[in-house]
């Protein structure tokens, strides 16, 4: 993964593989501490203590296309190249939520990326779930609820058509390539 | 703080009106960028925004375009499906944006799929 918003993608769609209706992505930083903060939040299925405690070991997965599971361990390395850390709260029934610290000036701490093409490609590929994406970086801060958008749109147009996607994409500046 | 407001929302609802939505339900053509970690990081994200580009300047409202999750081909990835109405779905591989625009072109629009970045053509293979 090359950099934050791509890893941001892979656990949001375990979110979803996990059937949340609700995905929740916040992005922080404390500049007083130099840390920056991913969290990801589900309301899915969650998982049981067992699972749990093996989350981060690539060779436990509950899918059955692979017997590898790279997701988490990926962003676990991502995150402590840098000297932070992953963490996993889940309870089984309720949900998930993950949370990556960075030292945010680390050398080895990947760029952020772009976080709109991820959003927009959560939405395309889920639209019948919401995502509330909030980031308060100084480089990029962004606030999308796609509830409130549904809303507003009031069954006239799906949340996935290219016109509101447009929307939602001209909220990021950053640009992959 | 960038959020969406309200007023361009409005715009875009206002400017769908009278027009038949077929994107909520039926459809002729539907893409899945398989989005797995494999996909991802061997750059799926890119033919979603390459397909949405293509989507929005095509203007049609019959080809849905979405996700799922790894295919069990991680070295093929990144891959795409294009399933039509009334015939196999096409898996195509190791694609790349400009490939991916000529599918949408030739297949999705065209009705002719793009055998070279298919994964297989007939039904049976050898490796």
């Amino acid at each position: 993964m090359q950099d934050l918003s791509l890893h941001i993608l892979d656990i949001a769609e375990n979110a979803t593989q996990a059937g949340a209706t609700l995905i929740e992505i916040d992005i922080s930083e404390d500049t007083d501490k130099d840390l920056l903060e991913i969290s990801i939040r589900d309301n899915g299925k969650g998982m049981d203590a067992e699972m749990l405690k093996h989350a981060t070991d690539p060779f436990v997965t509950t899918r059955t296309t692979r017997r590898v599971g790279m997701g988490l361990p990926l962003l676990q390395q991502a995150a402590r190249e840098t000297g932070g850390d992953l963490r996993i709260t889940s309870e089984s029934g309720k949900g998930t939520r993950v949370v990556a610290t960075f030292q945010e000036s680390h050398i080895d701490r990947r760029p952020l990326g772009d976080m709109g093409a991820t959003l927009t490609t959560l939405i395309m590929g889920n639209p019948d779930r919401d995502f509330v994406y909030t980031s308060s970086l100084r480089e990029e801060a962004v606030e999308v609820d796609t509830r409130s958008i549904r809303k507003e749109l009031d069954g006239a147009m799906g949340i996935n058509d290219p016109a509101v996607i447009r929307l939602i994409r001209d909220l990021f500046r950053k640009r992959e390539d | 703080m960038a959020k969406l407001k309200v007023e361009d929302l409005k715009k875009i609802k206002e400017s769908m009106k009278g027009t038949v939505n077929i994107r909520q339900g039926d459809y002729r053509v539907k893409i899945t960028v398989h989005m797995g970690t494999c996909g991802i990081a061997a750059g799926a994200r890119k033919l979603m925004t390459a397909l949405l580009e293509k989507l929005e300047k095509s203007g049609a409202t019959d080809i849905i375009l979405t996700s799922s999750g790894c295919a069990g081909l991680c070295n093929h990835e990144p891959m795409i499906t294009v399933e039509m109405t009334d015939s196999a779905p096409v898996k195509y591989v190791k694609l790349d944006p400009d490939k991916v625009a000529r599918i949408f072109d030739e297949h999705v629009i065209g009705g002719h799929p793009v055998a070279e970045y298919a994964l297989a053509v007939g039904s049976e293979t050898t490796y």
